[in-house]
Protein backbone atom coordinates (compact mmCIF):
# COMPACT_ATOMS: atom_id res chain seq x y z
CA UNK A 1 0.00 0.00 0.00
CA UNK A 2 1.22 3.54 -0.88
CA UNK A 3 1.93 5.88 1.78
CA UNK A 4 0.68 9.38 -0.21
CA UNK A 5 -1.86 9.36 -3.32
CA UNK A 6 -1.21 11.71 -6.06
CA UNK A 7 -4.31 12.25 -8.07
CA UNK A 8 -4.07 14.04 -11.06
CA UNK A 9 -0.41 15.06 -12.41
CA UNK A 10 -1.17 18.32 -12.16
CA UNK A 11 -1.93 18.63 -8.69
CA UNK A 12 0.68 20.27 -5.91
CA UNK A 13 -0.67 18.25 -2.85
CA UNK A 14 -1.04 14.66 -2.18
CA UNK A 15 -3.33 12.65 0.30
CA UNK A 16 -1.69 10.55 2.74
CA UNK A 17 -3.25 6.98 3.18
CA UNK A 18 -1.25 6.59 6.68
CA UNK A 19 -0.01 9.14 9.27
CA UNK A 20 3.08 10.76 8.00
CA UNK A 21 5.92 11.97 10.38
CA UNK A 22 7.83 14.48 9.85
CA UNK A 23 11.82 13.38 8.32
CA UNK A 24 9.37 10.82 5.94
CA UNK A 25 10.59 10.48 2.42
CA UNK A 26 8.39 10.18 0.09
CA UNK A 27 9.28 8.88 -3.66
CA UNK A 28 7.51 10.03 -6.20
CA UNK A 29 7.66 10.02 -10.05
CA UNK A 30 11.01 10.98 -10.10
CA UNK A 31 11.33 13.86 -7.31
CA UNK A 32 11.83 13.52 -3.72
CA UNK A 33 9.98 15.45 -1.17
CA UNK A 34 10.84 15.12 2.95
CA UNK A 35 7.58 15.72 4.86
CA UNK A 36 8.66 18.43 7.47
CA UNK A 37 5.36 18.38 9.55
CA UNK A 38 3.13 16.11 11.05
CA UNK A 39 0.31 14.72 8.83
CA UNK A 40 -3.05 12.64 9.96
CA UNK A 41 -4.13 9.67 7.39
CA UNK A 42 -6.36 11.79 4.96
CA UNK A 43 -4.80 15.25 5.25
CA UNK A 44 -2.68 16.79 2.18
CA UNK A 45 0.98 17.39 1.95
CA UNK A 46 2.51 19.63 -0.28
CA UNK A 47 4.73 18.03 -3.02
CA UNK A 48 5.87 21.32 -5.03
CA UNK A 49 6.55 25.06 -3.69
CA UNK A 50 3.57 26.66 -3.42
CA UNK A 51 3.63 30.80 -3.29
CA UNK A 52 1.03 32.69 -1.21
CA UNK A 53 -1.84 33.73 -3.05
CA UNK A 54 -1.35 30.51 -6.14
CA UNK A 55 -3.88 27.88 -6.72
CA UNK A 56 -3.29 25.03 -4.79
CA UNK A 57 -4.62 21.85 -6.51
CA UNK A 58 -6.18 18.62 -5.95
CA UNK A 59 -8.18 16.29 -8.80
CA UNK A 60 -6.35 18.39 -11.55
CA UNK A 61 -8.22 21.73 -10.03
CA UNK A 62 -8.16 24.59 -7.89
CA UNK A 63 -9.33 24.10 -4.15
CA UNK A 64 -8.43 27.37 -3.34
CA UNK A 65 -5.55 29.74 -2.86
CA UNK A 66 -2.67 29.42 -0.41
CA UNK A 67 -2.72 31.88 2.49
CA UNK A 68 1.05 32.19 3.10
CA UNK A 69 4.12 30.24 1.27
CA UNK A 70 3.72 26.49 1.64
CA UNK A 71 7.02 24.64 1.63
CA UNK A 72 7.33 20.79 -0.31
CA UNK A 73 6.60 18.53 2.38
CA UNK A 74 4.30 20.86 4.72
CA UNK A 75 1.22 20.02 5.85
CA UNK A 76 -1.21 22.15 3.79
CA UNK A 77 -4.93 22.65 5.32
CA UNK A 78 -7.10 25.41 6.72
CA UNK A 79 -3.84 27.61 8.03
CA UNK A 80 -2.72 27.70 5.35
CA UNK A 81 -4.90 27.24 2.21
CA UNK A 82 -8.28 29.67 1.71
CA UNK A 83 -11.45 28.87 -0.25
CA UNK A 84 -12.44 31.39 -3.21
CA UNK A 85 -16.25 30.21 -3.15
CA UNK A 86 -19.03 31.68 -1.07
CA UNK A 87 -17.15 34.52 1.15
CA UNK A 88 -19.65 36.49 2.12
CA UNK A 89 -16.82 37.99 4.39
CA UNK A 90 -15.19 39.10 1.52
CA UNK A 91 -16.15 41.92 -0.72
CA UNK A 92 -16.69 41.17 -4.07
CA UNK A 93 -19.56 39.85 -6.94
CA UNK A 94 -20.67 36.26 -6.66
CA UNK A 95 -18.64 33.91 -9.08
CA UNK A 96 -15.35 36.42 -9.00
CA UNK A 97 -12.30 34.22 -7.91
CA UNK A 98 -10.78 36.14 -4.83
CA UNK A 99 -7.73 35.25 -3.33
CA UNK A 100 -7.24 35.18 0.33
CA UNK A 101 -5.82 38.26 2.69
CA UNK A 102 -2.41 37.95 3.42
CA UNK A 103 -1.83 36.70 7.23
CA UNK B 1 -24.32 -14.60 -30.47
CA UNK B 2 -27.09 -14.03 -28.54
CA UNK B 3 -28.09 -10.91 -27.03
CA UNK B 4 -26.99 -9.97 -23.40
CA UNK B 5 -29.76 -10.04 -21.21
CA UNK B 6 -30.26 -6.53 -19.89
CA UNK B 7 -29.66 -5.87 -15.96
CA UNK B 8 -33.21 -4.97 -14.51
CA UNK B 9 -35.04 -5.58 -10.78
CA UNK B 10 -38.12 -7.05 -9.27
CA UNK B 11 -40.33 -3.53 -8.52
CA UNK B 12 -44.02 -2.83 -8.53
CA UNK B 13 -45.49 -1.59 -11.83
CA UNK B 14 -47.77 1.24 -11.07
CA UNK B 15 -51.15 1.89 -13.51
CA UNK B 16 -50.06 5.28 -14.30
CA UNK B 17 -46.43 3.70 -15.90
CA UNK B 18 -44.21 4.17 -13.51
CA UNK B 19 -41.88 1.28 -11.47
CA UNK B 20 -41.50 1.29 -7.64
CA UNK B 21 -39.23 -0.70 -5.69
CA UNK B 22 -41.78 -0.49 -2.27
CA UNK B 23 -45.41 -0.47 -1.82
CA UNK B 24 -45.91 1.60 1.12
CA UNK B 25 -49.34 2.65 2.43
CA UNK B 26 -48.26 6.34 3.15
CA UNK B 27 -49.60 8.37 5.66
CA UNK B 28 -49.62 11.91 5.00
CA UNK B 29 -50.42 14.96 7.28
CA UNK B 30 -51.26 18.00 5.85
CA UNK B 31 -49.79 20.53 8.48
CA UNK B 32 -47.93 19.84 11.28
CA UNK B 33 -50.74 19.63 13.39
CA UNK B 34 -51.69 16.50 12.28
CA UNK B 35 -48.04 15.06 12.19
CA UNK B 36 -48.43 13.11 15.41
CA UNK B 37 -51.70 11.51 14.68
CA UNK B 38 -50.05 10.21 11.32
CA UNK B 39 -47.32 8.84 13.09
CA UNK B 40 -49.40 6.89 15.08
CA UNK B 41 -52.15 5.46 12.93
CA UNK B 42 -48.89 4.29 10.76
CA UNK B 43 -47.17 2.67 13.90
CA UNK B 44 -50.62 0.94 14.67
CA UNK B 45 -51.00 -0.03 10.89
CA UNK B 46 -47.43 -1.87 10.58
CA UNK B 47 -44.53 -1.82 8.80
CA UNK B 48 -45.17 -1.10 5.65
CA UNK B 49 -47.19 1.45 6.82
CA UNK B 50 -44.71 4.93 6.42
CA UNK B 51 -45.97 8.37 8.12
CA UNK B 52 -44.35 11.35 6.60
CA UNK B 53 -44.50 13.73 9.57
CA UNK B 54 -42.99 17.38 8.96
CA UNK B 55 -42.76 20.82 10.22
CA UNK B 56 -44.55 22.69 7.53
CA UNK B 57 -48.45 23.34 5.97
CA UNK B 58 -49.47 26.39 7.47
CA UNK B 59 -48.36 29.75 8.26
CA UNK B 60 -46.08 29.44 5.25
CA UNK B 61 -45.15 32.34 2.71
CA UNK B 62 -46.10 31.97 -1.34
CA UNK B 63 -42.61 29.89 -2.68
CA UNK B 64 -42.25 28.17 0.59
CA UNK B 65 -45.93 27.26 0.71
CA UNK B 66 -45.68 25.69 -2.98
CA UNK B 67 -42.73 23.82 -2.15
CA UNK B 68 -43.99 22.43 0.95
CA UNK B 69 -47.59 21.34 -1.36
CA UNK B 70 -45.16 20.27 -3.92
CA UNK B 71 -43.03 18.29 -1.82
CA UNK B 72 -45.98 16.37 -0.46
CA UNK B 73 -48.20 15.77 -3.45
CA UNK B 74 -44.99 14.34 -5.00
CA UNK B 75 -44.67 12.09 -2.07
CA UNK B 76 -48.22 11.45 -2.68
CA UNK B 77 -47.60 10.13 -6.25
CA UNK B 78 -44.68 8.28 -5.78
CA UNK B 79 -44.22 4.96 -7.23
CA UNK B 80 -42.74 3.36 -3.48
CA UNK B 81 -46.34 4.26 -2.35
CA UNK B 82 -49.57 2.43 -3.05
CA UNK B 83 -51.87 3.89 -1.39
CA UNK B 84 -52.03 7.40 0.53
CA UNK B 85 -53.77 7.70 3.58
CA UNK B 86 -54.06 11.87 3.98
CA UNK B 87 -54.62 13.19 8.20
CA UNK B 88 -55.64 16.67 8.18
CA UNK B 89 -56.50 18.87 10.73
CA UNK B 90 -59.29 21.14 9.18
CA UNK B 91 -58.19 24.51 8.75
CA UNK B 92 -54.65 24.78 7.65
CA UNK B 93 -52.70 26.16 4.25
CA UNK B 94 -52.28 22.40 2.55
CA UNK B 95 -55.80 21.21 1.15
CA UNK B 96 -56.24 17.51 2.05
CA UNK B 97 -58.36 17.21 -0.97
CA UNK B 98 -56.03 18.76 -3.54
CA UNK B 99 -53.21 15.52 -2.26
CA UNK B 100 -55.64 13.37 -2.51
CA UNK B 101 -56.83 14.18 -5.88
CA UNK B 102 -53.01 13.62 -6.89
CA UNK B 103 -52.86 10.21 -5.74
CA UNK B 104 -55.90 9.73 -7.35
CA UNK B 105 -54.81 11.18 -10.54
CA UNK B 106 -51.96 8.34 -10.24
CA UNK B 107 -54.50 5.46 -10.04
CA UNK B 108 -53.82 4.77 -6.03
CA UNK B 109 -56.53 4.40 -3.54
CA UNK B 110 -56.69 7.38 -1.52
CA UNK B 111 -58.68 8.37 2.07
CA UNK B 112 -58.78 11.03 4.23
CA UNK B 113 -59.55 11.86 7.81
CA UNK B 114 -59.40 14.92 9.89
CA UNK B 115 -58.66 15.81 13.54
CA UNK B 116 -61.65 18.59 13.73
CA UNK B 117 -64.18 16.76 12.07
CA UNK B 118 -63.47 13.27 13.20
CA UNK B 119 -63.05 15.06 16.67
CA UNK B 120 -59.92 14.56 18.34
CA UNK B 121 -56.90 12.76 18.32
CA UNK B 122 -58.51 9.68 19.73
CA UNK B 123 -61.07 9.46 17.08
CA UNK B 124 -58.98 10.14 14.00
CA UNK B 125 -56.44 7.35 15.03
CA UNK B 126 -59.63 5.07 15.22
CA UNK B 127 -60.71 6.02 11.96
CA UNK B 128 -57.21 6.38 10.38
CA UNK B 129 -56.19 2.97 11.74
CA UNK B 130 -59.31 1.18 10.73
CA UNK B 131 -59.07 3.04 6.76
CA UNK B 132 -55.11 2.46 7.06
CA UNK B 133 -55.89 -1.51 7.67
CA UNK B 134 -58.19 -1.69 4.97
CA UNK B 135 -55.91 0.38 2.46
CA UNK B 136 -53.01 -2.07 3.84
CA UNK B 137 -54.48 -5.09 2.58
CA UNK B 138 -55.96 -3.73 -0.67
CA UNK B 139 -52.50 -2.87 -1.65
CA UNK B 140 -50.71 -5.94 -0.32
CA UNK B 141 -51.46 -8.49 -2.90
CA UNK B 142 -49.96 -6.70 -5.68
CA UNK B 143 -47.06 -8.76 -7.05
CA UNK B 144 -43.01 -7.82 -7.72
CA UNK B 145 -42.48 -7.90 -11.49
CA UNK B 146 -39.29 -8.00 -13.84
CA UNK B 147 -39.01 -4.38 -14.52
CA UNK B 148 -35.87 -2.80 -16.73
CA UNK B 149 -32.85 -1.04 -15.24
CA UNK B 150 -34.02 1.82 -17.40
CA UNK B 151 -37.07 2.37 -15.04
CA UNK B 152 -34.78 3.06 -12.35
CA UNK B 153 -34.27 6.17 -11.40
CA UNK B 154 -31.16 6.47 -8.74
CA UNK B 155 -30.83 9.55 -6.07
CA UNK B 156 -26.65 10.22 -5.64
CA UNK B 157 -26.16 11.43 -2.14
CA UNK B 158 -23.16 12.00 0.00
CA UNK B 159 -23.03 13.03 3.97
CA UNK B 160 -20.34 12.82 6.70
CA UNK B 161 -17.43 12.89 4.31
CA UNK B 162 -13.91 12.52 4.65
CA UNK B 163 -10.83 12.03 2.57
CA UNK B 164 -11.86 8.42 1.41
CA UNK B 165 -15.46 9.81 0.05
CA UNK B 166 -13.25 11.88 -3.04
CA UNK B 167 -10.82 8.63 -3.25
CA UNK B 168 -13.15 5.58 -3.03
CA UNK B 169 -16.94 5.94 -2.27
CA UNK B 170 -17.50 8.49 -4.42
CA UNK B 171 -15.91 7.55 -7.63
CA UNK B 172 -16.99 3.63 -7.41
CA UNK B 173 -20.68 5.39 -7.19
CA UNK B 174 -19.54 7.26 -10.24
CA UNK B 175 -18.66 4.01 -11.97
CA UNK B 176 -22.44 2.94 -10.93
CA UNK B 177 -24.21 6.12 -12.71
CA UNK B 178 -22.07 6.01 -15.76
CA UNK B 179 -23.06 2.39 -16.34
CA UNK B 180 -26.52 3.01 -15.16
CA UNK B 181 -27.01 5.72 -17.80
CA UNK B 182 -25.52 4.11 -20.34
CA UNK B 183 -27.91 1.77 -20.09
CA UNK B 184 -30.49 4.42 -19.83
CA UNK B 185 -31.57 4.70 -16.02
CA UNK B 186 -31.56 8.08 -14.87
CA UNK B 187 -29.89 9.55 -12.09
CA UNK B 188 -30.13 12.84 -9.95
CA UNK B 189 -27.28 14.79 -8.05
CA UNK B 190 -28.33 17.74 -5.58
CA UNK B 191 -26.66 19.86 -2.85
CA UNK B 192 -25.71 22.70 -4.96
CA UNK B 193 -23.59 24.31 -2.25
CA UNK B 194 -21.16 20.91 -3.03
CA UNK B 195 -21.10 21.37 -6.49
CA UNK B 196 -19.43 24.63 -6.07
CA UNK B 197 -15.97 24.52 -7.04
CA UNK B 198 -16.71 21.28 -9.66
CA UNK B 199 -18.97 22.88 -11.75
CA UNK B 200 -16.72 23.76 -14.40
CA UNK B 201 -16.72 19.64 -14.86
CA UNK B 202 -19.99 19.11 -15.22
CA UNK B 203 -21.39 21.97 -17.26
CA UNK B 204 -18.68 20.36 -19.96
CA UNK B 205 -20.74 17.58 -20.19
CA UNK B 206 -24.14 19.62 -20.35
CA UNK B 207 -26.31 18.00 -23.68
CA UNK B 208 -27.44 21.66 -24.11
CA UNK B 209 -26.16 24.86 -23.64
CA UNK B 210 -29.31 26.22 -21.74
CA UNK B 211 -28.68 23.79 -19.27
CA UNK B 212 -24.85 24.29 -18.56
CA UNK B 213 -26.27 28.21 -17.92
CA UNK B 214 -28.89 26.64 -15.84
CA UNK B 215 -26.61 24.83 -13.65
CA UNK B 216 -24.12 27.82 -13.38
CA UNK B 217 -26.89 30.20 -12.88
CA UNK B 218 -28.53 28.30 -9.66
CA UNK B 219 -24.61 27.51 -8.55
CA UNK B 220 -24.42 31.72 -8.51
CA UNK B 221 -27.51 32.12 -6.65
CA UNK B 222 -26.52 29.74 -3.60
CA UNK B 223 -23.12 31.79 -3.95
CA UNK B 224 -24.67 35.27 -3.94
CA UNK B 225 -27.01 34.81 -1.09
CA UNK B 226 -24.11 33.32 1.02
CA UNK B 227 -22.59 36.69 0.44
CA UNK B 228 -25.66 38.83 0.80
CA UNK B 229 -25.65 37.48 4.47
CA UNK B 230 -22.07 38.92 4.99
CA UNK B 231 -21.33 35.28 5.91
CA UNK B 232 -18.24 32.93 5.04
CA UNK B 233 -19.49 29.75 3.99
CA UNK B 234 -16.40 27.98 5.65
CA UNK B 235 -18.71 28.06 8.88
CA UNK B 236 -20.49 25.23 7.62
CA UNK B 237 -18.44 24.03 4.32
CA UNK B 238 -17.06 22.01 5.00
CA UNK B 239 -18.03 21.28 8.06
CA UNK B 240 -16.17 20.58 11.29
CA UNK B 241 -16.10 16.85 11.08
CA UNK B 242 -15.00 17.38 6.58
CA UNK B 243 -12.20 19.62 8.34
CA UNK B 244 -10.73 16.83 10.94
CA UNK B 245 -10.92 14.37 7.83
CA UNK B 246 -8.76 16.08 5.76
CA UNK B 247 -10.73 18.50 3.88
CA UNK B 248 -9.91 21.67 3.45
CA UNK B 249 -12.16 23.97 1.66
CA UNK B 250 -15.60 23.78 -0.16
CA UNK B 251 -13.93 23.83 -3.78
CA UNK B 252 -12.14 20.32 -2.70
CA UNK B 253 -14.92 18.46 -1.03
CA UNK B 254 -17.15 19.42 -4.43
CA UNK B 255 -14.96 17.97 -6.67
CA UNK B 256 -14.76 15.10 -4.70
CA UNK B 257 -18.61 14.69 -4.16
CA UNK B 258 -19.48 15.24 -7.70
CA UNK B 259 -17.06 11.95 -8.46
CA UNK B 260 -21.06 10.52 -7.44
CA UNK B 261 -22.32 11.22 -10.88
CA UNK B 262 -19.47 9.35 -13.32
CA UNK B 263 -17.07 10.67 -15.49
CA UNK B 264 -18.76 10.17 -18.56
CA UNK B 265 -23.05 10.47 -17.90
CA UNK B 266 -24.26 13.37 -20.17
CA UNK B 267 -25.92 16.12 -18.03
CA UNK B 268 -29.34 16.51 -19.53
CA UNK B 269 -31.30 19.05 -17.21
CA UNK B 270 -31.62 20.90 -13.85
CA UNK B 271 -34.65 20.72 -11.73
CA UNK B 272 -36.28 22.84 -8.99
CA UNK B 273 -36.51 21.35 -5.38
CA UNK B 274 -38.87 18.03 -5.52
CA UNK B 275 -39.83 19.00 -9.00
CA UNK B 276 -40.57 15.79 -11.34
CA UNK B 277 -37.43 14.14 -13.36
CA UNK B 278 -37.91 14.47 -16.50
CA UNK B 279 -35.36 13.12 -18.30
CA UNK B 280 -33.03 10.18 -18.45
CA UNK B 281 -29.61 10.36 -17.86
CA UNK B 282 -28.29 12.73 -15.24
CA UNK B 283 -30.36 15.66 -13.90
CA UNK B 284 -28.71 18.37 -11.00
CA UNK B 285 -31.81 19.30 -8.23
CA UNK B 286 -31.41 22.35 -6.32
CA UNK B 287 -31.25 21.00 -3.26
CA UNK B 288 -29.50 22.60 0.03
CA UNK B 289 -26.55 20.44 1.50
CA UNK B 290 -28.59 19.32 4.35
CA UNK B 291 -28.82 15.70 3.96
CA UNK B 292 -31.86 15.02 5.18
CA UNK B 293 -33.34 17.92 3.17
CA UNK B 294 -31.36 16.88 -0.05
CA UNK B 295 -32.70 13.51 -0.15
CA UNK B 296 -36.45 14.40 1.15
CA UNK B 297 -36.56 16.47 -2.39
CA UNK B 298 -34.74 13.94 -4.80
CA UNK B 299 -37.04 11.28 -3.60
CA UNK B 300 -40.15 13.32 -4.40
CA UNK B 301 -38.36 14.38 -7.99
CA UNK B 302 -38.91 10.58 -8.31
CA UNK B 303 -35.74 8.76 -7.18
CA UNK B 304 -36.98 5.21 -5.79
CA UNK B 305 -33.33 4.37 -4.84
CA UNK B 306 -30.88 6.44 -2.85
CA UNK B 307 -27.02 5.29 -2.82
CA UNK B 308 -25.32 7.82 0.19
CA UNK B 309 -21.74 7.37 0.56
CA UNK B 310 -20.04 8.65 3.97
CA UNK B 311 -17.17 8.46 5.30
CA UNK B 312 -17.24 9.38 8.87
CA UNK B 313 -20.70 7.29 9.07
CA UNK B 314 -23.90 8.47 9.19
CA UNK B 315 -27.77 6.76 10.19
CA UNK B 316 -30.21 8.91 8.18
CA UNK B 317 -32.98 7.33 5.73
CA UNK B 318 -36.37 7.98 4.06
CA UNK B 319 -39.68 7.11 5.14
CA UNK B 320 -40.61 5.85 1.28
CA UNK B 321 -37.25 5.33 -0.48
CA UNK B 322 -34.48 2.39 0.67
CA UNK B 323 -31.17 4.27 1.73
CA UNK B 324 -27.77 1.99 0.47
CA UNK B 325 -24.66 3.38 2.92
CA UNK B 326 -21.41 3.44 1.03
CA UNK B 327 -18.25 4.00 2.82
CA UNK B 328 -14.53 3.94 2.19
CA UNK B 329 -13.44 4.16 5.37
CA UNK B 330 -12.46 0.24 6.98
CA UNK B 331 -12.62 2.24 10.68
CA UNK B 332 -16.68 3.48 9.81
CA UNK B 333 -17.27 0.35 8.23
CA UNK B 334 -16.62 -1.49 11.59
CA UNK B 335 -17.33 1.09 13.95
CA UNK B 336 -20.71 1.99 12.45
CA UNK B 337 -20.92 -1.40 11.21
CA UNK B 338 -25.17 -1.31 12.07
CA UNK B 339 -25.42 1.64 9.56
CA UNK B 340 -23.39 0.65 6.36
CA UNK B 341 -24.44 -1.57 3.53
CA UNK B 342 -21.67 -1.85 1.41
CA UNK B 343 -17.63 -1.27 2.56
CA UNK B 344 -15.57 0.17 -0.05
CA UNK B 345 -12.42 0.45 2.28
CA UNK B 346 -10.75 -2.37 -0.19
CA UNK B 347 -9.99 0.70 -2.63
CA UNK B 348 -7.80 2.61 -0.21
CA UNK B 349 -5.61 -0.64 1.19
CA UNK B 350 -5.24 -1.65 -2.27
CA UNK B 351 -6.94 -5.17 -1.65
CA UNK B 352 -10.36 -4.17 -4.10
CA UNK B 353 -10.04 -2.23 -7.94
CA UNK B 354 -12.73 0.25 -7.96
CA UNK B 355 -14.03 -1.29 -10.95
CA UNK B 356 -14.79 -4.38 -8.31
CA UNK B 357 -16.14 -2.08 -5.63
CA UNK B 358 -18.35 -0.79 -8.67
CA UNK B 359 -19.55 -4.25 -9.31
CA UNK B 360 -20.72 -4.92 -6.34
CA UNK B 361 -22.48 -1.45 -5.57
CA UNK B 362 -24.42 -2.04 -8.99
CA UNK B 363 -25.78 -5.77 -7.55
CA UNK B 364 -26.58 -4.36 -4.23
CA UNK B 365 -28.74 -1.71 -6.03
CA UNK B 366 -30.54 -4.22 -7.99
CA UNK B 367 -31.02 -6.26 -5.05
CA UNK B 368 -31.95 -3.39 -2.85
CA UNK B 369 -34.52 -2.26 -5.49
CA UNK B 370 -35.96 -5.71 -5.55
CA UNK B 371 -36.88 -5.57 -1.83
CA UNK B 372 -34.09 -6.49 0.22
CA UNK B 373 -34.11 -4.22 3.38
CA UNK B 374 -31.53 -1.56 3.68
CA UNK B 375 -29.85 -0.57 7.20
CA UNK B 376 -31.89 2.63 7.05
CA UNK B 377 -35.10 0.41 6.69
CA UNK B 378 -33.95 -2.40 9.36
CA UNK B 379 -33.16 0.19 11.75
CA UNK B 380 -36.55 2.57 11.41
CA UNK B 381 -34.30 5.87 9.55
CA UNK B 382 -37.56 7.45 8.52
CA UNK B 383 -36.22 10.93 8.38
CA UNK B 384 -38.06 13.74 6.16
CA UNK B 385 -37.56 17.47 5.77
CA UNK B 386 -39.12 19.93 3.19
CA UNK B 387 -36.42 23.01 2.61
CA UNK B 388 -37.63 25.96 3.66
CA UNK B 389 -36.18 29.60 2.38
CA UNK B 390 -38.42 32.28 4.00
CA UNK B 391 -39.51 33.23 7.74
CA UNK B 392 -42.73 31.52 8.85
CA UNK B 393 -45.92 33.94 9.11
Amino acid sequence: MKSVLVISARDNVATALVPLDAGTRLDLDGTTVVVCDVIPTGHKVAIASIRAGEAVIKYGSPIGAASADIAPGAHVHIHNVASNRGRGDLSGSAGESRLAEPT
Amino acid sequence: MPERVRPGFLGYKRPDGRVGTRNHLLVVPTVICASVVAERIAAAVGPACAALPHLAGCGQLGPDMRVTHDTLAAYCAHPNVGAVLVVALGCEQVMANVLADVARQHRKPVAIVAIQSEGGTVRTIEAGTRIGLELSATISTQEREWCDIADLVLSLKCGGSDYTSGLASNPALGRVTDRLVAAGGSAVLGEIAEIMGAEHLLAARATRPATAAQLIQVITRVETETRALGLDIRGTQPSPGNIRGGLTTIEEKSLGATHKGGEHAPLEDVVAYAAPIRRKGLTVMDTPGLDVEAVTGMVGGGAQVVVFTTGLGTPTGNPIAPVIKVTGNARTAQHLADNIDVDVSGIMDDSETLASAADRLFLEILAVASGRPTATETLGHREFAIHRRNPTI
